[in-house]
């Protein structure tokens, strides 16, 4: 018994370690805050003169702030996939980084709604999409479902953590006095007993249910942001599994980056072992393997039949003037990764870190190739424009603008992970036996 | 409270004991200040009182007449005259409202026949001077246009084709491009919010953005926005071809047709099955018209079911030449 009693102490001190405002995180949190600052003085810029400061012209007017939306919904949807698929069917070794999963999956989500408006003309009238918003519009659908995936991600982080902080703020006295009384207020009195245990999993439960089709519903829409149109090139039936498929891949790559720094920074090597990479691993080559699939459908189909303006975009893709971003990402970003994750060597966390990376950088310019390409070859010519109408090139302004949205996704993770257990502490002891769950599975 | 001076008036008793002639005094007069300063408050807040009530009694007495009205779901009711108020509509109101109606009865059809146009570019100059566009803003364009390898080049002014199936109206989110029920579709850009899905979504590249500040912003300060002319431009909100509806209104044909100096336009109602030609002032029968010139639409294999015919370019009156104008400046 009074080992138990050690061995969960011990969990608890692990586990909490991280939560002190340390040097780095000063510097970190500097470095971010004032490449924030930079960042909305461009924006500030933005709301001075018009989109005009960006490189978006009449003809490609969907540029980089789309492509990044479309980058930050995908990348949220991996909550989805390891807490609501994985989670449900009772998949044990997500558990240390579920909540990891959790955390990127509200950061982007939450985000996403703000580059959305970074990308409107006119933001001030952001609540005519309220006022006078009409259903038959894709964005309609977007708006709704983003902010209905925002809340139900949101709500499962805080309903999954409630237990550990109120863990925390009763059985641990090292840390500081404001940390606890803060997790005193947002553990909402709530005690360890058997029927709030009970109350709470059902809401968790609940809640993995619905984020499901809700996570397949906003990437679904917001690939028919492009599918709606007659546009070729996304005038596409796939697009919706297409997109769902590939959110999977950057945000698995998303997961296994953070799992990387927050066991090296936090010192969590007990708790995410190379196991745990191992088995991520192992779920990035799936997913890449889906998406590589959904790749041959959206560019073979067309290619082989090469009909006028289909041919155009395509050309303009694999021998044109996207050629060297369009392999780079396919094969850079998809193929070699593949490969290299098959290799049980390469599932270990430095090389898996790299790989991710690749994977994550790729993943963010195959938005840019699906988005730009088609809007520079419209059915009409081009004519009697400047050239950077024909041309699209982003802007130094719209770049640092992209770039803001970043920062925030960095500031929110840093704050949340910083400040909460990063691990669920009450699940991995009673995973390890430490500690009895009086609730079985119903 | 009739003991409270007397109180005060020995607490005074004592206190002259204790101070000199000068203190009473300023003590006396503070007393009196504030007790005046009391009355007088007192007695404002009474009038005050008096007088609006007064001034309720007197409106009341002034009503009195009733009115009986028929409500939307067919019901008499009777009202004070006193709850009727009589509402002037601005002028930008009803010009919105009116905009938005569109002129009942007609079916506005456009016919563009190729085989006149030698690219003179008057409507494209005509247009723009009407709708205050800066010279890299297009309501209508005319392109060089080839099918193909093998296919004699042709220049083509291109407007916005006024589907009756219009993508840019189905995805807009706020009602801003509206279809009107005689044929043009029409942008309120005080609705606008710039999301520029209506751009994506036209596959005739008909719609543009102001990306900043309009070319006579400070000169069409504080004029009444006409929804049918689009003016004032905004920033940050969608401008298109309109169809001239303020031209419409008044009886007129749109700028661009009456610009043409080559006959290039025909424009009228296709519920009177007749159109007349924008240089000549010739009117025609509409479908002898289409059905002598073999008239085509633009990409109609899309769905989008234009207003605006093509009349191909066989038996043409000029001889093609490239376009020598030179590429505006980066904006």
């Amino acid at each position: 018994m009074d080992e138990n009693k050690i061995a969960l102490e011990k969990i608890t001190e692990d586990l909490t370690f991280h939560i002190r405002i340390t040097r780095g995180f000063k510097i970190w949190m500097g470095f971010l805050i004032i490449g924030l600052c930079i960042c909305l003085y461009a924006y500030s810029r933005q709301l001075r003169f018009g989109l005009g400061v960006a490189g978006i012209r009449d003809y490609v007017s969907w540029g980089l702030y789309i492509a990044n939306f479309v980058f930050f919904v995908a990348t949220s949807l991996i909550g989805m996939l390891i807490s609501g698929v994985l989670g449900l069917t009772g998949i044990k070794w997500i558990t240390p980084f579920s909540r990891i999963a959790e955390i990127i999956a509200v950061a982007f989500a939450a985000i996403a709604g703000v580059v959305i408006i970074m990308d409107m003309g006119r933001p001030d009238r952001l609540a005519y999409v309220f006022i006078y918003g009409r259903f038959q519009s894709p964005i309609l659908w977007d708006v709704t479902v983003v902010t209905t995936y925002f809340v139900l991600s949101a709500l499962l982080l805080f309903l999954t953590m409630i237990t550990d902080i109120s863990w925390v703020h009763t059985k641990t006295d090292h840390l500081p006095g404001w940390v606890k009384r803060s997790y005193k207020v947002l553990s909402l009195n709530w005690t360890d007993t058997p029927e709030k245990n009970a109350i709470i999993r059902r809401c968790v439960r609940i809640l993995l249910i619905l984020i499901i089709p809700c996570a397949l519903a906003i990437h679904t829409v917001t690939s028919w942001l492009f599918a709606m149109t007659t546009r070729p090139g996304w005038d596409s039936t796939i697009f919706g599994p297409y997109f769902v498929s590939g959110a999977f891949v950057s945000g698995g790559a998303a997961v296994l980056i953070a799992m990387f720094f927050f066991r090296k920074n936090y010192k969590l090597h007990e708790y995410i072992t190379d196991n745990h990479f191992e088995k991520m691993g192992r779920l990035l080559v799936l997913v890449m393997f889906v998406y590589l699939y959904f790749n041959i459908n959206e560019f073979l189909v067309p290619a082989f039949k090469l009909k006028t303006a289909e041919a155009i975009t395509l050309n303009d893709l694999f021998i044109g003037r996207f050629a060297f971003l369009f392999w780079a990402v396919q094969l850079g970003g998809l193929i070699i990764p593949i490969i290299l994750l098959l290799v049980r060597k390469m599932r270990t966390p430095l090389p898996l870190l790299i790989i991710s990376l690749a994977v994550f950088i790729g993943s963010w310019f195959k938005r840019y190739i699906i988005v730009i390409p088609t809007q520079e070859h419209p059915y009409l010519p081009i004519q009697y424009v400047p050239y950077n109408f024909k041309v699209y090139t982003p802007t130094l302004t719209e770049i640092a603008i992209t770039l803001a949205s970043f920062f925030m996704v960095l500031i929110i993770i840093t704050v949340l992970s910083k400040f909460f257990p990063v691990i669920p502490i009450r699940e991995t002891a009673v995973e390890r036996g430490l500690l009895e769950d009086e609730i079985k599975d119903e | 409270m009739e003991e409270q001076p007397k109180h005060e008036q020995n607490q005074d008793n004592q206190d002259k004991k204790n101070h000199n002639p000068e203190d009473l005094k300023q003590l006396s007069r503070r007393k009196f200040l504030r007790n005046f300063g009391l009355v007088a408050a007192g007695a404002a807040a009474g009038a005050a009182a008096l007088f609006s009530g007064d001034l309720f009694e007197r409106s009341k007495t002034k009503g009195g007449k009733k009115k009986i009205l028929l409500t939307q779901d067919n019901k008499l009711v009777e009202v004070d005259s006193l709850e009727l108020k009589a509402y002037e509509k601005s002028p930008e109101e009803k010009m919105q409202i009116r905009g938005r109606e569109g002129l009942p009865g007609r079916r506005w059809i456009w016919v563009i026949d190729l085989s006149k146009c030698r690219n003179a570019r008057q409507c494209v100059a005509a247009c723009q001077a009407a709708h205050h566009l800066r010279p890299d803003q297009f309501h209508i364009n005319t392109l060089e246009m080839k099918e193909n390898a093998h296919t004699p080049a042709f220049h083509m002014p291109k407007p916005c084709q006024h589907c009756d199936n219009p993508p840019c109206v189905a995805v807009c989110p706020v009602d801003a491009t509206f279809k009107r029920p005689d044929g043009p579709v029409l942008i309120d850009n005080e609705r606008c919010i710039g999301c520029r899905f209506c751009i994506a979504a036209c596959p005739y590249s008909a719609r543009m953005l102001n990306w900043s500040k309009p070319k006579f912003d400070d000169q069409d300060k504080g004029r009444p926005y006409n929804i049918e002319l689009n003016i004032p431009q905004r920033i940050g909100t969608i401008t298109k071809c309109l169809m001239s509806s303020d031209r419409l209104r008044e009886g007129k044909l749109p700028y661009c047709v009456s610009a043409c100096p080559n006959g290039v336009y025909y424009f009228g109602d296709e519920n009177e099955d007749a159109v007349t030609n924008g240089t000549t002032k010739e009117t025609v029968r509409l479908s002898k018209l289409l059905t002598e010139k073999g008239a085509y639409q633009l990409l109609s294999e899309l769905g989008t079911k234009p207003r605006v015919y093509y009349l191909p370019p066989k038996n043409r009156l000029f001889p093609f030449e490239p376009s020598k104008q030179a590429e505006p400046k980066k904006i």
